[in-house]
């Protein structure tokens, strides 16, 4: 069968430097003109196009290149990204609201909570394996988002409102409806977090997460330290949701405990598969589709998640590796634990 | 706060054991499934949920109670509430085979990565509850009262509700009889054979196909009738209780140690009755929190939960 993943990397392989350049700079114009379509077919119904494009599409793209190094990368199922999303987000509500500083300046510190949180549940929840672990996670982001709703210091129910814009930069003002430029600025974001995951890949910490993927005790015994990496890969996973999260607060300006249930992990883990686990450009694609597609077909308005989860299922059952399936060669292991 | 609790005590424990064995239901379906194909079975909440609308419909529509039927009684009670149990298994029993069938078959087959079931199964779950939701209009759907919930007497101070005494009877021979089909019967050793090592299972002649449909059916016929005790108990569904329950269920097949049935029972009994005890001293918002905390603690210290994976034995 016809393997776009493949095809794609062997242009990649065989093309020189120029041409490399040039088509990623093609593909950063392709993204970046997208909120420019919005009189075409990809026009969204009922919601603004251009917010849709911000909200979910570019954060789902965010957090599902979180949730990649966590799932993708190193294998291990995480059940309850959603926390680090909600952590990041309400750092935002709650010091844009308290304290003078502004989205940039919370930013970094939105990041180094969610990864804390991701260091304080790692470090119990990682000696445990897959199913158990996810459950563990699954039961965090729980305890996080109730938490959240008992809490009647940091909103309750009622949640946060009033959330600062981030400020004027180069002239250019973040009102609440300018979604250009928020999708602009999250493409930057995006772009360095792609960044940030390829450099790793090819690194020591991406081969460990590759063998820690592949067999874990055979990993272990070659002197991998399985431990450390696992909690490298849960708590860069954690920096990216918290990222998400706290733009996310700075574009809707007002978050409550209901953005966070369980259902936004498992869209995301379904981003994740669905596009392809372990390839980036996958998993992009798959946030793509999966965030836009429920607003596209929204003028069967009632019946819309039902034919997403139909989507899902057909998708899984023709493509279980997903769109953009990661490269072939691993495919010949046998599975782990088919004993 | 300490006297009080020591005075409701005992009936706390009675309402803890009957949501526990509710969970112990539900956690079967989760742990059949596991214990034979090392897999969540996702949309096992929603087979549940669909058991509860099971009962609903053969008491609403089949014996016509409405909001302002009285209660029945003696013989005809009993054939109701049964009739109501073997719907709820039925449903969810058939539902369950349904969805292994669509969801799970052709990817098993072809021995696909591990994800691929489980959102394969979270699409699975989200089309049974948005269908659910539409036919229902997002609304809640109560049960007409079948049975007069009065007291049966003490118990060491506890007061036995009806509703829970049966539950926690009717659970206690579902689990026993559950037990002894997987010793006793041939589809239930067949199944211990697929669990212990498949690909030996399959050499040895068992209809690997047959067995994993056998697997379903039986969790979902628990499944059904944890939906049907959860109507009997609470007298209101909607479409998206499955979730919660599910969530709660899972956790105590976990807790058990999943893929092993006495973890789930004693995992169910567990949670159940913790549950009904923080809810006591901290408020009902908070005993998701404890639950999780507890789970947290019993695998840092037996990853494998209580009881060891597997049905019958411990994975290497």
């Amino acid at each position: 069968m016809f393997n776009l993943r493949d095809w794609g990397a062997g242009v990649w392989e065989r093309s020189g430097r120029p041409v490399r350049v040039l088509i990623a700079l093609g593909a950063i114009a392709a993204a970046a003109s997208l909120p420019l379509l919005g009189g075409t077919f990809l026009n969204t119904p009922i919601a603004d196009y251009g917010s849709v494009l911000v909200f979910p599409v570019a954060i789902f793209v965010i957090m599902a290149l979180g949730l990649n190094i966590v799932i993708g990368k190193s294998g291990l199922l995480d059940l309850g990204y959603v926390a680090f999303f909600a952590i990041g987000a309400y750092t935002m509500g709650i010091l844009g609201t308290k304290t003078g500083l502004n989205s940039w300046e919370i930013l970094p510190i939105g990041i180094a909570m969610a990864m804390f949180a991701g260091l304080i549940l790692g470090v119990p929840a990682l000696r445990l394996r897959g199913d158990y672990l996810a459950i563990i996670t699954l039961g965090f982001g729980e305890i996080v988002r109730i938490t959240a709703l008992n809490l009647n210091s940091i909103g309750g129910a009622n949640g946060i409102v009033g959330i600062p814009t981030p400020p004027t930069i180069f002239g250019l003002e973040y009102t609440f409806d300018n979604h250009r430029l928020y999708f602009w600025t999250f493409l930057i974001i995006i772009l360095l977090t792609i960044w940030m995951i390829r450099r790793l890949s090819v690194r020591r910490a991406g081969r460990a997460w590759e063998s820690i993927r592949q067999d874990e005790d055979a990993a272990e015994l070659m002197g991998v330290p399985t431990f450390r990496y696992k909690i490298w890969a849960f708590v860069l996973g954690a920096s990216v949701g918290g990222a998400a999260g706290v733009l996310y607060a700075s574009k809707t300006l007002f978050i409550s405990p209901d953005n966070f249930t369980l259902q936004v992990s498992i869209l995301i883990l379904a981003c994740v598969v669905f596009g392809g686990m372990g390839n980036i450009w996958g998993v992009v694609l798959g946030a793509i589709i999966l965030g836009y597609l429920p607003d596209r077909i929204r003028f069967i308005s009632d019946a819309r998640l039902l034919v997403f989860g139909a989507v899902l299922v057909l998708m899984m059952n023709l493509r279980p590796d997903g769109l953009l399936p990661r490269k072939k060669r691993e495919k010949a292991l046998p599975e782990k634990g088919q004993s | 706060m300490l006297s009080n609790f020591q005075d409701q005590f005992a009936s706390l424990t009675v309402g803890g054991l009957s949501l526990g064995f509710i969970y112990v239901l539900i956690a079967l379906g989760y742990t059949m499934v596991y214990g034979v194909l090392r897999m969540i079975n996702f949309a096992n909440s929603e087979v549940f949920m669909y058991g509860t609308f099971a009962t609903i419909i053969v008491i609403r529509d089949l014996f016509g109670f409405t909001q302002q039927s009285e209660p029945a009684t003696g013989f005809r009670l009993v054939y109701i509430l049964f009739l109501c149990l073997i719907a709820s298994m039925l449903m969810s029993g058939i539902l369950s085979i349904f969805l292994e069938l669509v969801a799970y078959r052709r990817l098993r087959n072809r021995g696909s990565n591990k994800l691929a079931p489980l959102i394969s199964a979270i699409g699975m779950s989200i089309v049974l509850a948005e269908f659910m939701r539409i036919l229902t209009d997002s609304r809640y759907v109560g049960s007409p009262r079948v049975m007069e919930k009065k007291s049966l007497g003490t118990f060491f101070g506890a007061e036995l509700r009806l509703d829970n005494v049966i539950i926690i009877v009717a659970g206690l021979i579902l689990f026993v009889s559950l037990s002894q089909f997987v010793q006793r019967t041939r589809l239930g050793k067949a199944i211990r054979a697929v669990s212990m090592n498949e690909d030996a299972a399959k050499l040895m002649g068992v209809n690997l196909n047959f067995v994993v449909s056998g697997t379903f059916l039986v969790g979902g016929l628990m499944t059904g009738a944890a939906g049907f005790f959860y109507v009997l108990k609470y007298e209101n569904t909607s479409f998206n209780i499955g979730f919660e329950l599910g969530i709660a269920a899972f956790t105590a097949a976990i807790l058990g140690g999943i893929g092993n049935i006495k973890g789930a029972f004693y995992g169910g009994i567990a949670l159940g009755l913790l549950e009904t005890y923080a809810s006591f001293f901290l408020g009902t918002q908070w005993k998701a929190v404890t639950v999780f905390i507890v789970l947290v603690f019993v695998l840092y210290f037996r990853p494998n939960g209580v009881f060891g994976e597997a049905i019958t034995q411990t994975r290497a």
